[in-house]
C-alpha cells in the first residue's frame, strides 16, 4: 500500500525560499569566519598527528590471524572466511596436520593462508564468521607496497600482525 | 588592419586570458577547496607549496600540482564512444567560455590603449551568442559518450541551459535601455561617472530616477546572478552532473586532460559570468563615488589604469567568492523544481521588469 | 506443486496390475501401489521426510528413528458393524498416539500419515538432540561439512542449543581403515548404511558394529580392510563425516565446487558423474543415480581416474620439431606444419589412429579428417580388460560402439591396429596421424624403431607421453571433464559429457582442433559449435537420426541394442522384486 506523506503547510516566507537561503548562507559564513580565525578546529593532520593511541578495541584494521596461549595456530582451514569475504580477497590451501605433529589431534591446518590486501574492503565478516577464533581485524590500517604482489598477506606476515590472543574458547583442549 | 594593432591586440589576449584568467581559473578551483573546507570545518589543500622544501604557502601549489597530475593521467578513449564528437566535446566547453572575454573591458586605458580585447559595440549580445554555443559541448559530450548517465546528463543541461538562457537575456535588457547602448565600455564609462548601477549614490543617479529605477535593477541583478548559477552548471543547479544521481553526468566517461577541460571551462565560464555581472551592475573597472575617473580624451596615468585593472579583478573575485559561498550552503534542486522557477517565476518576473523600468524611464522624469 | 488429490494416476498406468490404496498425507487424499514405503510415498507428494538410515538402493533396518512420523488407521469395526464414510468414500482415521519409522512401514488402505504435526515435530526434535549428544564440534575440519545430513536435519529440526553437561564419549578419530577411506568413530552416526553397503551391494562385508550402548563403535572386521573396489561409496552415502575418502580429504570445502553432470570414461560402462570442480581443477568424482546403467555406485578406480587431467605431464601449447627438438609453437603454425607434413602423402601412405576414449563427435570430425586425407589405414586400439560382477565392463574404453558406428569399423579391431604396425614396420605407412592414443603402450604395441622411421607422425593427446616425444607436431588436447559431447556405452546407450573446466592451458577441445586441421589440409567450412558437429553427425550416420545433444538429456537414451547386461543392475531388480529394497 502506498503511503501517503502529507506535506507540510508553508507560511509566505517559507514559500519564498529567499528568507531560508540568506538563512544558510547565514550560517556557512559564520562556520567560514570561525575556522579562518581559528576558532573551530576539527580535522587531524594526518601523518604527524594520528589517532592510534584512541583506537577501540573493536577498531576493524586489517585482518590476521592469531595464535593462543599454547602457540596453536588457531585456524584450522575451514575456508569459511575464503567462502564469506565479499571481495575474494581470501585464498587458503589446506593441509593435513602430520601425525608426529604436537597438534596431530587438531588434522587440518592451513599450509598457506593469503589476503590480498588490495582486495580486503576491511568489512570483519571473517572474523564475524569464524567457528574458531582465528581471525581477527586488528589495528593496523596503512600498508603500502610497491607491487601488487607486496600488498598481499602470507601466513607468516598475517600471524606477525596477529599475534598471540589469550582467553578465548579452546575446544582442541586436553580432554579432547 | 595594421600591424600594430594586431600585436596589442594579441598581447592584450594573452595578457588577459592566459596571464589572467588561465591562472584564475585555477586558483578559483584552489579558493573553491579551502573555502569550501573552511565553510565545514575542515582544512582543505594545504600542503603542497614548493616542491623539495618545507615551504608550503598554504597549498599554493596544489593547483600546479593538479594540472600536471591531469596532463599525465593515461588518456583513456572508452571503446564504445563516438570518437570524433567525444573529442570535440570538451574543447567546444572551454573555448566558448574563453572567447566571451573579447568584449570585456576590464580597465580604462593603459599607455594609451583601451583595456578592452574587441571594443565592440553589441557586447551584450555577442556574449549570448557565443555562451550559448558552450551547450554544444555538454550535449555532445553526453551524447557520444554512448553511455546512460552523461546522455541523461546532456539531455538535462541542454534544456537547462537553454531555458535559462532566456531570463538571462531578458534580465539584462532593463540594464540596456537605462543605458540606451550595447558598448560594455561605454556602460562601465556610464557608471563610473554617474554610479553604478547597484550603487547610484552619486552623479546623474543620486536622483528619484536613479532610486526608482534602482528597484528593477535589483531585480535584474537577482534574476541574472541566478540564470547565471544555472547557465555555468553549479550547485544549486548542477543537475547535468548530479553525482548522485548521474555518477558524474556528462563526463562520465572522460578521463585526464579531457575531463579537466570540462572542469576547468566551467570555473572559466563562472569567471566570464562574474566579469560579466560585474561590469553590467557593479561599475565595471571603475572605482566607487566617482573617484578617479579618467576625463574624456585625457590620457590616463599608469598607476590610475593598473588601479583599474586591479578594481576590475577585486570585484570579480569578490563574484567569486560569492560563487563558492553559494555552492556550499544550498541543496541541489529537484529537476521539476529547477524548471519551474526558470519558466513560471523568471521568465515572467524579468518580462515585467522590462515594462516597469520603461514605464520609470517614460514617466519620470 | 504437489499432485491434486486422489489424482494420483501415474503409479497405475505404470504397474496396473498393483493394487492402489488411498492415503491421507497431511491433510491431503492420494492414491499409490500397495507395497509403497511411508517414506516414498510422502516423497512423491513433495513432503520430504528427513532420514539418515533409510537408502532406496538398501535394505530399511529403521535404525536411526529420524523418519518417525505421526500415523493413522481407520478405526477397527465391530463384528457388523457398517464403516462411517464422508462424501469420498474416505473412512475418518484414528490417529496413533506414538509414532511409527516411515522408512520401513508400508502404505495401507485409508491410512493417515502426518509429516508435520506436533508429535512429529517432537520426535525428530528429539532424536536430533541424542544425535548430536556425543557428536563432535568438528564441523571446521570435517570434509563432510556442507553436505551433511547432521548439520542440515540439526537446522531444521534442531533444538540450536545442547542441554549435555557432561563429558562427551571419547572414540577412535582418524581409523586406517582402508586404503581409499579414513574412519572418524566419534562423527558416526550407526545408520550403518556403510555397513549394508558392503553386506548387500559389494558383497565384502568387513564392516560392523562393536561395543554397546554410547560406546558403540562402527570398526573394520580384524585382520581385513576395506578395500574392494567400491568402498568410496560408502563415503557417498555416509550421512556423516565418519568415512571420507583419502583422496579427497581436505582438498577442497565442498560448496565451492561446481558441480557438472557427465559420465566416467574409465571403462565401457559409461557410469553416471558429478564432477565436482573449482576455478579450472576437478577436485572429485561422485556418481549420479542412472537405474539403466550404474544405479547409485560407481568403481573407485573410475572415481579417482582424473589426477592425469593435472599431472605435470600435461600438454600446455602445441609443439612442433625442428632439428630434432620441441619447440612451443602458436595454434596456427602448428596447424599449418601438420597439414604441409601430412599433404605430401597420398592416402596409402597415411594411417589415422583414432581412440575409442573419444567423443562420437570427435570422432566423426576424425571421419572427416581421414576422408579429406583419404587415409587408407585406419584403426583405433582396443582395449580388453577383466569385467568384475559389478560394474566394470570387458571394454575398457568408453566410446567402442560409437567408433564402430562412426567410423564404419566391423570386425575384429585388434586385426586392424595390427595391420597398420606392419604397414609402419614394413615402411609402406610414412605418415601416422594418432588422436588422443599412445603408440608406445602395450595395448598399441607399437615399437620406438618403427615409429622413428616415419616421416610425419602428428600426435593429439593431452600428455607428454612418449609418443608424444617422438612426434613431428604435437597439438594438445582436452581432457573427458573438459569438454561436451557423447558416447555410446557398452550396452548401446547414448550419454552426454559435460565441460567442468576449462582445457588446460592453450589447448583446445579437440574436435576444434580436428576442424582447423582439415581445414588447413583444405577441405570444409568452419564450424563453430558443438552442437552444429552433432547436427551433421545425426545427418550422417543413420542410427543417430532425430537427435541432438540437448535431447539427449542428463541419463542419456538407449540407442543400439547389444545384448550387453549389467550384473549389478540385474541383482538390484530381483531385490526389488522381492520387495527388500526400493530401489
Amino acid at each position: 500500500m502506498a503511503i501517503v506523506v502529507k506535506r507540510p503547510k508553508l507560511s509566505f516566507w517559507e514559500k519564498l525560499y529567499l528568507p531560508g537561503i540568506i538563512k544558510g548562507l547565514g550560517i556557512t559564513l559564520r562556520h567560514f569566519f570561525l575556522s579562518l580565525t581559528g576558532k573551530t578546529k576539527v580535522s587531524m593532520q594526518y601523518p604527524e598527528e594520528k589517532w592510534d593511541s584512541h583506537l577501540p578495541e573493536y577498531y576493524r584494521g586489517a585482518p590476521a590471524l592469531v595464535t593462543d596461549e599454547q602457540g596453536r595456530e588457531r585456524c584450522v582451514a575451514c575456508q569459511l572466511c575464503e567462502f564469506i569475504c565479499p571481495p575474494r580477497a581470501i585464498t587458503i590451501h589446506p593441509e593435513e596436520i602430520p601425525s608426529e605433529d604436537k597438534w596431530a589431534k587438531v588434522e587440518k591446518r592451513p599450509q598457506e593462508f593469503e589476503i590480498d590486501m588490495i582486495r580486503c574492503i576491511y568489512c570483519g565478516l571473517c572474523e564475524e564468521v569464524c567457528p574458531e577464533q582465528a581471525i581477527f581485524l586488528r589495528k593496523e590500517y596503512a600498508f603500502t607496497g610497491l607491487k601488487r604482489e607486496d600488498m598481499v598477506h602470507n601466513k607468516k606476515r598475517l600471524y606477525e600482525i596477529g599475534g598471540v590472543r589469550e582467553g578465548l574458547v579452546n575446544k582442541w583442549n586436553e580432554l579432547k | 588592419m595594421d600591424i600594430t594593432f594586431i600585436l596589442i591586440s594579441v598581447a592584450k589576449i594573452i595578457g588577459l586570458v592566459f596571464l589572467t584568467i588561465l591562472p584564475m581559473v585555477a586558483y578559483s578551483v584552489w579558493a573553491e577547496r579551502r573555502v569550501s573546507a573552511l565553510i565545514q570545518d575542515r582544512v582543505g589543500p594545504n600542503r603542497v607549496g614548493i616542491p623539495f622544501t618545507k615551504i608550503r604557502l598554504a597549498g599554493l601549489g596544489q593547483p600546479i600540482a593538479d594540472g600536471i597530475k591531469f596532463l599525465l593521467k593515461e588518456d583513456f578513449t572508452p571503446s564504445h564512444v563516438r570518437k570524433g564528437y567525444y573529442w570535440l566535446a570538451p574543447a567546444l566547453t572551454m573555448v566558448p567560455a574563453l572567447l566571451t572575454c573579447a568584449v570585456l573591458p576590464f580597465g580604462s586605458e593603459l599607455f594609451g590603449i583601451k583595456m578592452v580585447i574587441a571594443d565592440l559595440s553589441v557586447g551584450p549580445l555577442f556574449i549570448f551568442a557565443i555562451a550559448s554555443l558552450s551547450v554544444y559541448g555538454i550535449v555532445l559530450a553526453g551524447w557520444a559518450s554512448n553511455s546512460k548517465y552523461p546522455f541523461l546528463g546532456g539531455v538535462r543541461s541542454s534544456s537547462q541551459m537553454i531555458s535559462y538562457e532566456i531570463s538571462l537575456g531578458l534580465s539584462i535588457v532593463p540594464i540596456l535601455m537605462i543605458f540606451g547602448q550595447l558598448n560594455l565600455s561605454d556602460i562601465v564609462m556610464e557608471q563610473a561617472r554617474n554610479g553604478w548601477a547597484l550603487l547610484p549614490l552619486w552623479g546623474d543617479r543620486l536622483s528619484l530616477k536613479g532610486f526608482l529605477l534602482f528597484i528593477p535593477i535589483f531585480i535584474s541583478f537577482v534574476i541574472f546572478t541566478t540564470s547565471m548559477f544555472a547557465e555555468t552548471n553549479r550547485l544549486p543547479f548542477d543537475l547535468p552532473e548530479c553525482e548522485t544521481e548521474l555518477v558524474a553526468g556528462y563526463h562520465t566517461e572522460y578521463s585526464s586532460m579531457k575531463f579537466a577541460l570540462f572542469f576547468l571551462g566551467e570555473y572559466a565560464a563562472m569567471i566570464i559570468g562574474s566579469g560579466l555581472a560585474v561590469t553590467l551592475f557593479l561599475g565595471g573597472w571603475s572605482l566607487p563615488f566617482g573617484w578617479l575617473v579618467p576625463e574624456d580624451g585625457a590620457s590616463v596615468p599608469f598607476w590610475m589604469g593598473a588601479l583599474h585593472i586591479l578594481s576590475f579583478l577585486g570585484k570579480v573575485v569578490a563574484f567569486i567568492l560569492f560563487f563558492i559561498w553559494v555552492r556550499w550552503s544550498l541543496p541541489r534542486f529537484r529537476y521539476d523544481q529547477l524548471m519551474r522557477l526558470g519558466w513560471v517565476f523568471f521568465f515572467e518576473i524579468a518580462l515585467f521588469n522590462i515594462l516597469l523600468t520603461a514605464g520609470i524611464l517614460l514617466f519620470v522624469k | 506443486m504437489p499432485p491434486a488429490a486422489t489424482d494420483e494416476k501415474k503409479p497405475t498406468a505404470e504397474t496396473p496390475a498393483v493394487p492402489m490404496v488411498n492415503v491421507q498425507i497431511d491433510g491431503q487424499w492420494y492414491q499409490f501401489p500397495k507395497g509403497t514405503r511411508m517414506i516414498e510415498a510422502c516423497r512423491q507428494v513433495g513432503k520430504d521426510v528427513p532420514h539418515y538410515c533409510y537408502h532406496p538402493k538398501l535394505t530399511s533396518p529403521g535404525n536411526c528413528r529420524m523418519c518417525l512420523v505421526e500415523m493413522g488407521m481407520p478405526p477397527r469395526l465391530a463384528p457388523g458393524q457398517e464403516p462411517e464414510k464422508d462424501g469420498e468414500g474416505h473412512q475418518p482415521i484414528q490417529w496413533i498416539p506414538r509414532p511409527a519409522i516411515a522408512c520401513a512401514n508400508t502404505v495401507a488402505e485409508n491410512m493417515g500419515i502426518r509429516t508435520d504435526s506436533e508429535l512429529t515435530r517432537g520426535c525428530r526434535h528429539g532424536v536430533m538432540e541424542l544425535l548430536l549428544i556425543n557428536h563432535p564440534l568438528d564441523c571446521p575440519i570435517c570434509d563432510q561439512a556442507g553436505e551433511c545430513r547432521l548439520q542440515e536435519f540439526s537446522v531444521e529440526h534442531g533444538t540450536g542449543g545442547s542441554r549435555f553437561r557432561e563429558q562427551k564419549v571419547k572414540k577412535p578419530k582418524n581409523v586406517d581403515i582402508g586404503p581409499r577411506i579414513r574412519l572418524d568413530d566419534e562423527r558416526c552416526i550407526m545408520c550403518s548404511r556403510c555397513v549394508r553397503f558392503t553386506d548387500e551391494i559389494a558383497d565384502d562385508p568387513v564392516l560392523g558394529f562393536t561395543e554397546r550402548g554410547s560406546h558403540t563403535v562402527l570398526a573394520v572386521h580384524p585382520g581385513h580392510e576395506l578395500a574392494n573396489n567400491y568402498s568410496l561409496n560408502t563415503v557417498d552415502i555416509c550421512p556423516v563425516g565418519a568415512l571420507t575418502s583419502n583422496d579427497f580429504r581436505f582438498q577442497m570445502r565442498v560448496w565451492f565446487l561446481k558441480e557438472t553432470k557427465s559420465i566416467c570414461t574409465d571403462c565401457g560402462r559409461g557410469c553416471n558423474t558429478l564432477i565436482g570442480s573449482r576455478e579450472g581443477r576437478v577436485y572429485r568424482q561422485t556418481p549420479r543415480e542412472n537405474n539403466d546403467v550404474n544405479s547409485a555406485w560407481m568403481c573407485d578406480h573410475g572415481r579417482l581416474n582424473f589426477h592425469y587431467l593435472d599431472s605435470e605431464l600435461r600438454l600446455s601449447a602445441p609443439l612442433v620439431k625442428d632439428e630434432g627438438v620441441h619447440k612451443e609453437s602458436t595454434w596456427p603454425k602448428a596447424i599449418q606444419r601438420a597439414a604441409t607434413a601430412l599433404k605430401a602423402h597420398g592416402g596409402s601412405e597415411i594411417a589415422v589412429v583414432v581412440s575409442s576414449r573419444m567423443t562420437n563427435e570427435e570422432l566423426f570430425m576424425a571421419k572427416r579428417l581421414i576422408d579429406t586425407l583419404g587415409a587408407e589405414h585406419v584403426a583405433t586400439v582396443p582395449r580388453a580388460g577383466e569385467p568384475d560382477a559389478y560394474l566394470i565392463a570387458a571394454d575398457k574404453n568408453p566410446n567402442t560402439q560409437g567408433a564402430r558406428l562412426i567410423l564404419g569399423l566391423e570386425g575384429d579391431l585388434a586385426a586392424g591396429l595390427d595391420s597398420v604396425r606392419r604397414g609402419v614396420a614394413d615402411g609402406r605407412i610414412k605418415a601416422v596421424v594418432t588422436l588422443q592414443e599412445d603408440l608406445l603402450t602395450p595395448e598399441a604395441g607399437f615399437d620406438a624403431q618403427t615409429l622413428d622411421g616415419l616421416e610425419a607422425l602428428v600426435v593429439l593427446h593431452l600428455l607428454a607421453n612418449p609418443t608424444a616425444q617422438m612426434a613431428s607436431v604435437v597439438l594438445p588436447g582436452a581432457g573427458f571433464a573438459e569438454k561436451r559431447g557423447s558416447m555410446i556405452n557398452v550396452t548401446g546407450r547414448l550419454q552426454r559429457l559435460n565441460k567442468a573446466t576449462e582445457p588446460f592451458g592453450q589447448s583446445l577441445d579437440d574436435w576444434e582442433i580436428l576442424r582447423d586441421l582439415i581445414q588447413a589440409i583444405g577441405g570444409g567450412n568452419g564450424i563453430y559449435l558443438i552442437e552444429d558437429v552433432f547436427k551433421q553427425l545425426a545427418a550422417g550416420v543413420e542410427e543417430f537420426e532425430g537427435l541432438t545433444l540437448s535431447k539427449i538429456g542428463d541419463l542419456g537414451v538407449p540407442l543400439i541394442e547389444t545384448g550387453e547386461t549389467v550384473p549389478l543392475l540385474e541383482r538390484e531388480r530381483e531385490r526389488i522384486a522381492k520387495g527388500q529394497i526400493v530401489g
